[in-house]
């Protein structure tokens, strides 16, 4: 198991943390913000429902934006635009 | 159209096992109160710990998300809904008080409390969750939490308060007043034989406990039931909350609601605005902040649902009605077994444990936890186990509700993770007496204020833990980036 932090395009990423449980989805959620560019958009896959709430208050908090969230077979994709 | 049939199926499946589960339980319970009456007390326990795991889990209530959500994001969200059950929680333990229905009662105050929290803390961070959170992630089919429910908190618990290994740590002075005070207590010899023995005749026995509406000043002062509203829960729970919800908003909360909140005025802001603030923060995560209340009444009316059981049996402990039933071997030479009376965690997974433990050939009643306090029943008839049986059940059912279940088997560095935090939080909820619930929850609101040197050492260990994963993961991210 691995998570795997990746650029996908210019200004897009994706961060896969499937198989991480708390405190991991959220501080690599944190941390590939941080990386990232204003503007820029990650694509965060996780499969830890408590996690899900700590990513969405920070980003509310922090003031990006959570622009898509979905569940697909037990797992959780969130779509994050750092603003 | 077939990915919404699979959606739709899954559901279904969930539906299906939510309701097998809870039938389960159902069972169990009838089963239960057919063989004798005495077991209502039993059911009770499993009931009130399915009620806890539901809420847990719909809450995603956990003590070490508080303090490590704070550090790691800087997210309050757990830390207001624990505050906020603190606050009910601690107003109806103030009203059982008053009314001699309440099963509280406060453990000795000194400085192994918050050295004990500090050593949980670290574990709860490292585990991914405290000692009520991993049992819902078990539910949830967490395998990682499995791992340090059972090899920290149960077997590792076990381990520890029987072993001697930790005598190089034990200063003679506790070994002469152990021996005194097991005299005193009439427990013999052959019943004292681990480090964790010593320290708990030799030192633990000799410090004071402290209860505010107990005091001298506070019981003069507020004679009848206001000693309780005031002494334990305004002064130890309801003002230390409040001022800790206004820290926690200036530090964490403030900057990014005043910054939004004076765009949308396009002005200047005022004392209005930080209230609007605060409360914003408290109605963040509505479904943690309302659990949070929930859990608060529903832990206050599971005392009382105790109070009741123990005086319509006319009994204190449940060892008594083990004793009745003809399971004397079940129980301690005191006749009991471990029976809070109240939420509670870490003791009867160490019970579980110890039970495994001595199955395996491994003398498990030669000490003061097991063999003198808590006894050793089996685990089905074990009534605070059954407790977070029911949490971890209760938990499932919500999952499977929520399509939220998914085992997930621990790999790789998760596992190492899981057994260190897990040991370290076994370790970690014994020389306190309790975990985060009944070292730190249950304390606070019941008026003693070892709860919160309990919390303060969580959160020092809370932040030990966030520093190291914030250093590992970045390394890792590191790493990752190298082929950008």
């Amino acid at each position: 198991m691995a998570m795997k932090f990746e650029k996908k395009g210019d200004g897009t990423y994706l961060l896969d943390v499937c198989g991480y449980v708390c405190p991991h989805p959220q501080i690599y959620a944190k941390k590939s913000l941080e990386k990232m560019s204003e503007g820029d958009i990650v694509e965060i896959i996780l499969d830890n429902p408590s996690s899900v709430e700590t990513i969405a208050q920070m980003c509310d908090q922090v003031g990006h934006d959570v622009m898509d969230k979905k569940t697909e077979g037990g797992k959780i994709y969130l779509k994050i635009k750092k603003g | 159209m077939e990915t919404t049939t699979a959606v739709d199926t899954g559901q279904r499946k969930n539906q299906i096992w939510a309701f097998i589960v809870t039938g389960i339980m159902i069972l169990i319970s009838f089963a239960y109160y057919k063989v004798n009456v005495y077991y209502m007390y039993l059911i009770a326990y499993i009931w009130f710990g399915f009620a806890y795991g539901m809420m847990l889990q719909y809450g995603r209530f956990c003590f070490a998300s508080a303090s490590r959500d704070l550090f790691a994001a800087g997210v309050p969200r757990m830390a207001v809904g624990i505050l906020v059950a603190l606050t009910f929680f601690s107003l109806i333990q103030a009203t059982l008080a008053s009314t001699n229905m309440s099963t509280f009662h406060p453990a000795p105050f000194g400085i192994h409390t918050l050295i004990s929290g500090l050593i949980f803390g670290v574990g709860m961070v490292l585990a991914g969750g405290c000692a009520s959170g991993s049992l819902y992630k078990i539910g949830e089919g967490n395998g990682t939490s499995f791992l340090a429910a059972f090899f920290g908190l149960c077997i590792g618990q076990a381990v520890f308060v029987d072993v001697t290994w930790f005598n190089f740590l034990v200063p003679q002075k506790w070994v002469d007043a152990a021996v005194v005070n097991a005299a005193a207590r009439n427990i013999p010899v052959e019943k004292m034989t681990s480090s964790f023995d010593t320290y708990l005749a030799g030192y633990v026995w000799n410090q004071p406990t402290l209860q505010l509406s107990h005091t001298k000043a506070i019981s003069e002062a507020l004679p009848g039931a206001a000693k309780y509203f005031i002494g334990d829960s305004l002064l130890n729970a309801l003002i230390p909350a409040a001022l800790l919800l206004i820290v926690i908003y200036a530090f964490y909360s403030r900057k990014g609601f005043m910054k939004k909140r004076a765009k949308a005025k396009g002005g200047a802001t005022g004392f209005g605005d930080e209230i609007a603030g605060i409360w914003n923060m408290i109605t963040a995560s509505k479904r943690t902040t309302i659990m949070g209340v929930i859990i608060g009444i529903v832990a206050g009316l599971h005392i009382f649902v105790m109070k009741g059981m123990q005086i319509k049996f006319g009994v204190a402990n449940f060892g008594e009605l083990l004793t009745r039933m003809g399971h004397a071997a079940d129980t301690s030479i005191k006749g009991t077994v471990f029976d809070p009376g109240y939420w509670y965690i870490t003791s009867q997974e160490g019970q579980l444990g110890g039970w495994i433990l001595d199955k395996l050939g491994w003398n498990m009643r030669d000490n003061i936890f097991f063999g003198v306090n808590n006894g050793l029943p089996d685990p089905w008839r074990n009534p605070a186990l059954w407790m977070s049986l029911g949490i971890v059940f209760g938990a499932m059912v919500m999952a499977r509700l929520s399509n939220e279940f998914k085992f997930k088997l621990p790999k790789g560095e998760l596992i190492v993770w899981g057994l260190m935090g897990g040991i370290l939080m076994g370790v970690g909820s014994r020389p306190a007496l309790g975990c985060n619930i009944g070292a730190f929850f249950i304390r606070v609101a019941g008026g003693d204020p070892s709860g919160w040197l309990y919390g303060t050492g969580m959160v020092g260990g809370a932040f030990i833990g966030v520093k190291f994963f914030n250093w590992w993961s970045e390394r890792k991210m590191a790493k990752e980036m190298e082929a950008f």
